[in-house]
């Protein structure tokens, strides 16, 4: 009895063993294949921001086939667990790491300074080092057009805006809204509402029901779920869609949508790494170098459409600059001089609102 | 048919074999799952349990995620004992951050190991004053306290948050809504590479719950409160006094969970620092059978979960969503199994029953 237990224990443990061995990852590879990994905020299945940082990974894997090997770990919170979400990444052998979300700064210069041979790539942050790219888009110069087809639209001059977090980049594109609403209707008012998360289909939504009540009759948002776009829907409203286009969401609601098209960026990069030209570099896209785009101009009369393809020519060629003076902040402080632009530098850092806005920020 | 007898005391075999028997069933429900939804099961699973385990950073990483489950899971079942429901953790695990922050933030000049010291006992300090509320708010006004601790989580969550867009936002940080770094002694010194001392107070915490609970009048209280009211206040122990006490304990280890991860792991305050500690490790202490050991096991299980999770997902490009819903169905069971510690199961022919017919 004893001897026959003991024989199947030893067994199982062989067995166990030689799982254990058989699992052993990249033993014996006969290529080396660049190892791409991903951390997202969101789940891939937000149709928003992680949604289209994961379309830029599909990319890779399209552009440079059995060269590449693509990995991701999804809904990684912005805290201790980002760190080792990261690490785990560069020990299991991946050598370009795309973190794609601001909370993720300090997790990746800590990583970064560990793993020297691995390439970093960070969205939205500002910290760099040797191993550590930063990225972001010029959502801003989408964001003026969409303001200036809600100046044309809106019956009642009144868009409602949900917006994430009180920091730079969501103050710079309520502010583009604004100046662009402005340009076409001076009185243009938006409501703000605050819903402190990224993604939160259910807050998200109940924001749009209340700017709907209070009176707007256009929603735009910057948050990730295509939820505001479905509440708009329902109650016969104009949105545009954020990060993706959201058009089946709201065939007959989506006027446009801004669009983060990541994948020609994420590319290049992973080109670079392979013939080692990757090195440390900050890239700020916009229209022109097409990591923002449009999608396609629907439910609006042809002179809205016409009036929102010029702007986007303009702003392309560089013509327009959403952020020309003369530019007023709140207080009625002249912020930006009559002909003169707002550097990078000042709109990365941006924490005033424009005229006209009806909503204090934290100081 | 099938019919549960209550045993006339909890049986010493089930209540080892009970969580062996879940954790069977959840494997072969897990190896299901994975293998319909097109995983090789014996793969994911090996990922999911063993792989967590077989490297030494992979260890480290695991105490550090258990050392704010165990600290908070320590307070919580002290406090459940009493038939106190304490459910707002994580507010209580924020307080004590921001309470600890203090230091670095407004007196950055102070470093040295008192102002260590000194942030532990802020966070304590901070944790245990907004446990504080719900208890006095019961005690006073006989509120429910599973209500109150619960909606003060939120507030806490918007204070931290307009914290660090407002007042204690870094100058330099471009506006961006994090604190200055921390740093010297302003960070928990390290043990091995992210464990930090918050692993060793921890233990202590460990320690410190079992000796209350088994060797002081005071658990003594806590004990009976929990399982009759009544004879407690026969007993001359006061329902006001365990509520606060026990409030306030379970309050202060979140508190220095909250400290800990702020000054052990992340380095400086932000917006979000815990991904829901405080409600993961009410799962740790009833997992635990609100004992000592218990949850100290329950904790470690936890960890694993999470880490597994994770790892199946890079490995074999299992979604978020089904390395939760399978952790969350290993939790599940577990407790369920609980019932075959307190229950028999009989079967009776129909026609011939006894007991209930319910």
């Amino acid at each position: 009895m004893t001897t026959r237990r003991t024989f199947m224990l030893a067994a199982a443990g062989v067995a166990v063993l030689a799982t254990g061995l058989a699992l052993t990852p990249g033993a014996v590879q006969a290529e080396e294949k660049l190892k791409v990994g991903f951390i997202y905020v969101g789940p891939i299945g937000d149709h928003g921001w992680s949604y289209q940082h994961d379309q830029g990974r599909l990319a890779i894997e399209k552009a440079l086939g059995d060269k590449v090997q693509t990995s991701y770990i999804e809904k990684v919170p912005e805290g201790a667990d980002a760190e080792r979400a990261l690490e785990r990444l560069a020990r299991s052998g991946h050598k370009l790491i795309f973190a794609t979300s601001f909370g993720y700064m300090d997790s990746v210069i800590k990583v970064a300074k560990r793993h020297p041979d691995v390439k970093f790539e960070h969205a939205t942050g500002y910290k760099r080092a040797n191993n550590v790219s930063t990225y972001s888009a010029r959502f801003y110069e989408g964001r003026y057009i969409i303001g200036k087809i809600a100046g044309k639209m809106s019956k009642k001059g009144m868009a409602g805006y949900i917006a994430s977090f009180p920091i730079p980049e969501v103050v710079r594109g309520i502010n583009s809204f604004m100046l662009g609403a402005q340009s076409v209707n001076p009185d243009f008012k938006i409501k703000v509402v605050w819903v402190n998360s990224w993604y939160d289909p259910g807050k998200e939504a109940d924001a749009a029901k209340v700017l709907i009540a209070q009176g707007a009759d256009i929603l735009t948002q910057h948050t990730d779920s295509a939820a505001p776009m479905q509440v708009a829907a329902e109650k016969g409203v104009y949105a545009f869609g954020q990060a993706s286009d959201m058009i089946k969401f709201g065939p007959k609601t989506q006027l446009t949508a801004v669009i983060d098209d990541w994948a020609p960026y994420y590319v290049q990069r992973a080109k670079d790494v392979l013939e080692g030209k990757w090195e440390s570099k900050d890239t700020w896209g916009g229209l022109a170098s097409g990591m923002v785009k449009m999608a396609p101009y629907t439910n609006m009369p042809e002179e809205v459409k016409k009036m929102a393809q010029e702007t986007e020519a303009a702003i392309r060629s560089g013509k327009l600059h959403p952020f020309t003076g003369p530019i007023y902040d709140q207080d009625g402080k002249l912020r930006v001089k009559e002909g003169e632009t707002l550097s990078d530098k000042e709109l990365l850092g941006m924490n005033w609102y424009v005229k006209g806005i009806d909503d204090k920020l934290p100081k | 048919m099938m019919v549960l007898e209550k045993r006339p005391a909890p049986s010493a075999v089930w209540s080892i074999a009970a969580p062996l028997l879940a954790l069977l069933v959840a494997v072969v429900l897990g190896g299901v799952l994975f293998a319909a939804l097109g995983h090789p099961p014996l793969k994911a699973l090996y990922i999911y349990f063993v792989e967590p385990l077989t490297s030494f950073w992979s260890i480290e990483e695991l105490l550090v995620k258990a050392t704010p489950l165990l600290l908070i899971g320590c307070g919580l079942a002290l406090a459940y004992r009493a038939n106190v429901w304490n459910i707002g953790a994580e507010g209580q695990l924020v307080m004590g951050a921001i309470a600890g922050s203090a230091i670095p933030i407004l007196l950055p000049e102070w470093n040295d190991p008192l102002a260590l010291v000194a942030m532990l006992a802020l966070g304590m300090a901070g944790g245990a004053a907004y446990a504080a509320i719900p208890a006095m708010l019961k005690n006073r006004f006989n509120t429910n306290e599973i209500l109150t601790s619960l909606m003060l989580v939120y507030v806490a969550g918007l204070f931290l948050d307009w914290l660090v867009r407002g007042p204690w936002r870094d100058p330099m940080g471009f506006n961006f809504p994090k604190s200055v770094a921390f740093e010297g002694w302003h960070l928990l010194p390290v043990i091995s590479g992210r464990v930090h001392l918050g692993l060793v107070l921890a233990g202590v915490a460990v320690i410190l719950l079992w000796l209350v609970l088994s060797h002081t009048r005071a658990g003594f209280a806590v004990r009976v409160q929990g399982t009759s009211a009544q004879a407690a206040q026969f007993a001359g122990f006061s329902a006001r006094r365990i509520t606060l006490g026990v409030m306030l304990f379970s309050g202060a280890l979140a508190g220095l969970a909250g400290i800990g991860e702020v000054a052990g792991v992340i380095g400086h305050l932000q917006p979000s620092i815990s991904p829901g500690y405080g409600f993961a490790a009410i799962i740790v202490a009833v997992l635990g059978r609100l004992s000592p050991a218990g949850v100290l096991l329950a904790a470690l299980l936890l960890a694993l979960t999470y880490l597994g999770g994770e790892a199946a997902q890079l490995a074999l490009g299992m979604p978020a969503k089904v390395a939760q819903a399978f952790q969350g169905l290993l939790l599940f069971l577990i407790l369920a199994a609980e019932v075959l510690v307190h229950y028999r199961v009989r079967w009776h022919r129909a026609g011939r029953q006894r007991g209930s017919t319910a």
